[in-house]
């Protein structure tokens, strides 16, 4: 097309656009190799730690020998306790906040209390967490003060996806359910939320991820030093992997024996949050298939 | 018989006055045609009549909605119960993520009813009605989404009939589809007549022609004139009117 001689068309700077093209493909790059570096080293040094007594048994030896084995049960049920809290309350305040609350002033001081709820360092949750549960409620040192704890630093999480996840459904779909005579609460169960719940699993597997690998929270609400034997109630303290990783890294007996212990510990850490994950997106994709899209 | 009546209707948005003393009478059994440019209040007009309007905060409507002799905005009226008798369909198709069947189902189930053979022999007669069980006879567990434009807008009609409503209330419902698939639609509306009372709004002033027995000009939120649709685009009273129909304006 030709323009009027007195328009100057500026040309088109390819340059530009190819250097900032391939500048932020390398930092998007190197973010990865990052991430990759961290994780081989890991598995290399804790691979040689790894074998079926290491998780299967005890610690023996002031834990610079033997097993990660109530460390790894303690996860579990820290894991398992907080996301029961934390997940259906999570999910609840979510469909509130998105789908019942009218826009205004408390709304947004809602949505403002959770962002702060957020921000708030773990230390402060497992202060918190001691005081309110373990000895205001008289839970002590136990899997129900830690899982609450947890719950509570994972809550925030859980709401955020789930407001996200309604958020990015079409009113038209609420409006046509509506229109045929539904209440509100039945075009949320019926139509919304199973639209949104495939969304709103990510939020379960973030706070997963989030809540395995914590430590601040449980060291005054659960997490036992060394206890070599299974809890029989939820009344009862635990070992937990990143308490644990913590103590034999800083403040265990021998801290240079236990040093494949470590990575051992901190290599099985990894590999339960990446099942957790796995067996999340098996769900996600489950709820998924369950809505007719296509 | 007029089935429905509004009687000095005012609705502001906020600051804004949509509708401006809005007196009209719809009678039973007709397609009644709202039409004007765009703003003109007849798509809030049209929404009065389900209480769609509701759903938007800062809404304040005054005057007299009557369907069926009672006033619809009265307290104690249950808005579900009103929104099952007045079925609604919208300028978009928007069928659920469910399957045919139970898009079809969903008026149904949401209203307290489980009977599986009701619901089958229900979901096939609506089909029927909206011209569509031939198509999708075999395929009633497929996704709603797999059908075409045209066939989800005729879906959400029979999902609308499902519930055996008195008044469908459609919102530009062939707006969005293609030229063949509009005539099915308005094929269909011609035939629901007998039994519903049909308020459409259009933009489509052939449409209006073709579909309906009465026609309302709305503009800048008033009603200028409401006729039988044929002295409407023949006789006009109103020059304002008689400019829009002509394309003058609008």
């Amino acid at each position: 097309m030709k323009y009027p001689d007195h328009i100057k068309v500026r040309k088109k700077k390819t340059r530009s656009q190819n250097l900032a093209f391939v500048s932020f493909g390398i930092i998007s790059f190197g973010i990865v190799a990052i991430l990759i570096v961290i994780l081989s080293f890991i598995v290399f040094h804790g691979f040689k730690a790894l074998s079926w007594d290491f998780i299967s048994k005890m610690p023996e030896d002031g834990m610079t020998k033997g097993g990660i084995f109530p460390a790894i049960i303690g996860t579990l049920y820290l894991v398992a306790g907080s996301m029961l809290f934390a997940f259906p309350i999570g999910v609840m305040s979510g469909i509130y906040i998105n789908e019942y609350a009218k826009d205004g002033y408390i709304k947004r001081f809602i949505q403002m209390m959770t962002n702060n709820l957020a921000g708030v360092p773990s230390i402060v949750f497992g202060l918190f967490g001691m005081s309110l549960f373990v000895n205001k409620l008289k839970f002590g040192d136990s899997i129900l003060a830690g899982s609450l704890t947890l719950g509570l630093l994972a809550l925030p999480v859980v709401i955020r996806t789930t407001e996200e996840a309604l958020k990015a459904i079409d009113n038209s779909f609420r409006i046509g359910s509506l229109a045929l005579g539904a209440s509100k609460w039945q075009t949320t169960k019926r139509v919304v939320m199973p639209m949104a719940f495939p969304n709103v699993i990510t939020g379960l597997i973030l706070s997963i991820g989030r809540v395995s690998g914590e430590t601040a929270p449980i060291l005054f609400t659960v997490a036992a030093y060394f206890l070599p034997k299974l809890p029989h109630s939820i009344f009862d303290q635990v070992m937990a992997l990143p308490y644990h990783l913590y103590v034999i890294s800083t403040s265990g007996t021998n801290i240079e024996a236990s040093r494949g212990i470590a990575y051992g510990t901190a290599l099985v850490l990894i590999i339960l949050v990446l099942i957790a994950n796995l067996l999340a997106n098996a769900l996600r994709r489950y709820f998924g298939k369950k809505v007719k899209m296509n | 018989m007029n089935k429905i009546e509004t009687r000095n209707v005012n609705l502001h948005y906020g600051d804004f006055h949509a509708l401006k003393g809005i007196t009209m009478s719809i009678v039973e059994n007709s397609v009644t045609a709202l039409i004007g440019p765009s703003g003109c209040g007849k798509s809030t007009y049209l929404r009065l009549f389900n209480r769609m309007n509701d759903l938007i905060s800062n809404v304040k409507i005054e005057g007299d909605v009557l369907v069926e002799g009672k006033d619809i905005y009265e307290r104690g009226v249950d808005v579900d119960e009103l929104r099952k008798r007045v079925g609604m369909v919208f300028q978009k198709p928007n069928p659920f993520p469910k399957t045919i069947f139970e898009n079809v189902a969903y008026g149904l189930r949401v209203n307290g009813i489980n009977d599986k053979e009701f619901i089958a022999e229900r979901v096939e007669r609506s089909l029927a009605q909206s011209a569509l069980w031939g198509e999708v006879k075999d395929k009633l567990k497929k996704s709603a989404f797999e059908l075409s434009g045209g066939q989800q807008q005729r879906l959400c009609i029979a999902r609308a009939l499902a519930i055996e409503p008195t008044v469908l209330l459609m919102d530009e419902p062939a707006s969005a589809l293609d030229p063949l698939s509009t005539a099915k639609i308005e094929e269909l509306i011609y035939e629901l007549k007998d039994k519903y009372t049909i308020i459409i709004v259009t933009h489509n002033m052939q449409q209006a022609g073709r579909v309906s027995d009465r026609t309302a000009f709305f503009y800048m939120g008033e009603l200028i004139e409401a006729d039988e649709t044929k002295v409407i685009f023949t006789n006009p009273k109103n020059v304002r009117t008689q400019n829009y129909i002509t394309g003058r304006f609008g």
